[in-house]
């Protein structure tokens, strides 16, 4: 449905999208993921013809966005990152207005209104202007008013970012069902989101294709790696957790250690394997053999956002990455 | 067609749903009002003076009523544009919006041409307006409503004009009071320029003097429908528009 091939997008000096390709197929739900400033919003741009690349090609539905952009513009329907609205208008007024300019008319677009502001659960303040609603329901006229002409494509740019959490819920599900007949390419940088709502993930940092996969695929290639946890404990008094943690980078298949916690006589490591390695038993007898005591050792899934803070590489320890993405998704 | 119509229809919505329309609409009747009562009052005067001194020389509204008001309009036309104009693409830029349009199957040139087409409707319902007066002069006097009629339309296109260039000129911030503002030194330069003319007689002095809106209005006051002027604006009005869709087309290559 949708092809992007050596897609570049460059601005005065900066360079925002660098040469990605991708391919989505009909009817999934592809996440856009990526650390703020990436270049997702540029390459949704340039999918909604609303920018032109500077390089590289891309069609919707078969057609270039370049050489025929009336024919890609017919057949998507975009919410930007901030909901398009006029604030004079009422919602029913605006979203037929919007349905006019996709080239609705007649009974065919009030029906269509009726049908869209239900769906939206927005049919209770059809008659409100779009000035005086909430973000909540602004987002929805926005995600209302991206599907009014029944588009076979969908471009959401961030479509939960400053929700409330009920909200965000809502309006995934409401994403979810849209899923099938329509192909929906969802931008975000909060990663629960992917995991719940997308099939496919297209993982960018600072313009470049980081990663292109299913997130059950994605989940798969991190388990290959084993990230262990291990508490390490001093026999007689307090330890020393530089030691320890020199003596476990020494053993054989092991790729990483991050020490998680230091008291007195006790320390807690993340250990991380190379991939396709089984270091347990290795580690268990590096640590008896060394003279201490090993309190805990067991395995620890890695989440999508390991992977993602991994393969973007934007937090160097990896320390509660989650409260950091979290962060992030607030600032906003 | 329709797509223009669409456009056009929102920014007339727009217009009339808040405060500026009607703002516009009395603001132009109350100042057109005080503009006709001041020379109604110096045509009567006139006319006292001709009938003491026993001197009884041919009088006509049309010469000393009608045709000194449409100049002054012509004038207050000026102060006027940039109100209308200075929201058309700024707003539009600057909540985001423009972004929809810009992606809705619909081209850049039917955007442009709807709302400057909107502005055009607001500024000839402000004209509209000013009717009422003639009626008065139509009712007590017996005027020539050809020459009037020619000077509306003269009224109209110069307006055309300076609307369009209003309009490209909001396609260039985001800040509606920069392109207000910019908009009003624009119309205004290109009033006084004709000034240059009572200065200097040199070629470029021509020139310039050529390009002042108020030069060309003069025939359509006396009721001349000069094709040289009425081309002269409609060519303004293409200049205008077509730097509009130039501006809109680099405003995707650089923003």
């Amino acid at each position: 449905m949708i092809t992007v091939n050596g897609l570049t997008k460059r601005y005065a000096r900066t360079l925002a999208v660098d040469h990605i390709s991708f391919e989505v197929q009909k009817g999934q739900i592809v996440g856009f993921l990526g650390p703020n400033g990436a270049g997702k919003t540029t390459t949704m741009r340039i999918l909604t013809c609303f920018l032109p690349p500077t390089d590289g090609t891309a069609t919707v539905a078969g057609f270039d966005v370049i050489e025929q952009p009336m024919e890609v513009k017919r057949r998507i329907g975009y919410l930007p990152e901030t909901p398009p609205l006029y604030p004079e208008m009422e919602v029913r007024e605006y979203l037929s207005f919007v349905g006019k300019l996709k080239g609705m008319s007649g009974a065919n677009l009030a029906n269509r209104v009726v049908e869209v502001s239900e769906r939206c659960a927005i049919a209770d303040v059809s008659a409100k202007l779009l000035g005086k609603l909430s973000k909540g329901y602004r987002q929805r006229v926005g995600l209302a008013q991206a599907i009014i002409h029944n588009p076979d494509v969908l471009i959401l740019d961030e479509p939960t970012a400053g929700l409330d959490p009920k909200q965000i819920n809502d309006t995934r599900e409401l994403i979810r069902s849209l899923a099938g007949d329509h192909t929906i390419i969802l931008s975000t940088h909060i990663l629960p989101e992917v995991e719940q709502t997308c099939e496919q993930v297209i993982i960018i940092n600072k313009g470049k294709l980081v990663a292109t996969d299913s997130v059950h695929n994605l989940q798969n290639r991190a388990r290959g790696v084993e990230a262990i946890l291990v508490e390490v404990e001093g026999r007689d008094g307090a330890i020393d957790s530089g030691v320890i943690k020199h003596r476990l980078e020494t053993v054989p298949g092991v790729s990483r250690v991050v020490l998680k916690d230091h008291r007195n006589n006790q320390s807690i490591f993340e250990v991380e394997s190379l991939k396709d390695r089984i270091i347990r038993g290795d580690l268990a007898r590096a640590i008896v053999d060394s003279g201490w005591n090993l309190n805990e050792l067991r395995p620890t899934a890695m989440s999508l956002e390991e992977i993602f803070l991994q393969l973007t590489g934007t937090v160097q320890q990896h320390e509660e990455p989650q409260a950091e993405v979290v962060a992030q998704g607030e600032k906003e | 067609m329709r797509n223009i119509w669409i456009i056009c229809r929102k920014e007339l919505q727009s217009y009339f749903v808040s405060p500026v329309a009607y703002l516009l609409l009395t603001m132009f009747a109350v100042i057109f009002g005080f503009f006709f009562w001041v020379s109604v009052m110096a045509f009567n005067n006139m006319g006292l003076e001709s009938q003491m001194r026993g001197q009884s020389f041919p009088m006509s509204v049309n010469e000393y009523v009608i045709r000194p008001l449409l100049s002054n309009v012509s004038v207050i036309g000026l102060f006027f544009i940039p109100m209308i104009t200075m929201r058309l693409f700024a707003e539009e830029k600057r909540t985001g919006t423009i972004e929809l349009l810009a992606t809705s199957p619909i081209r850049d040139m039917e955007i442009i041409i709807g709302k400057w087409l909107s502005a055009v409707i607001l500024y000839a319902t402000m004209l509209a307006f000013t009717a009422v007066n003639f009626a008065f002069l139509f009712r007590y006097g017996n005027p020539d409503w050809k020459p009037l009629a020619i000077g509306y339309l003269g009224l109209l296109l110069q307006a055309g004009g300076l609307l369009a260039i209003g309009t490209f000129i909001s396609t260039l911030t985001k800040n509606q009071i920069i392109a207000g503002g910019a908009t009003f030194g624009v119309c205004l330069l290109l009033w006084v320029l004709e000034w240059v003319a009572g200065l200097e007689t040199a070629t470029w002095a021509k020139v310039l003097a050529y390009l002042s809106v108020v030069t060309h209005f003069e025939s359509f006051s006396k009721g001349v429908l000069d094709t040289k002027d009425a081309v002269f604006y409609v060519s303004v009005i293409f200049l205008g528009l077509f730097l509009t869709s130039r501006a809109m087309e680099s405003l995707r290559w650089r923003s």
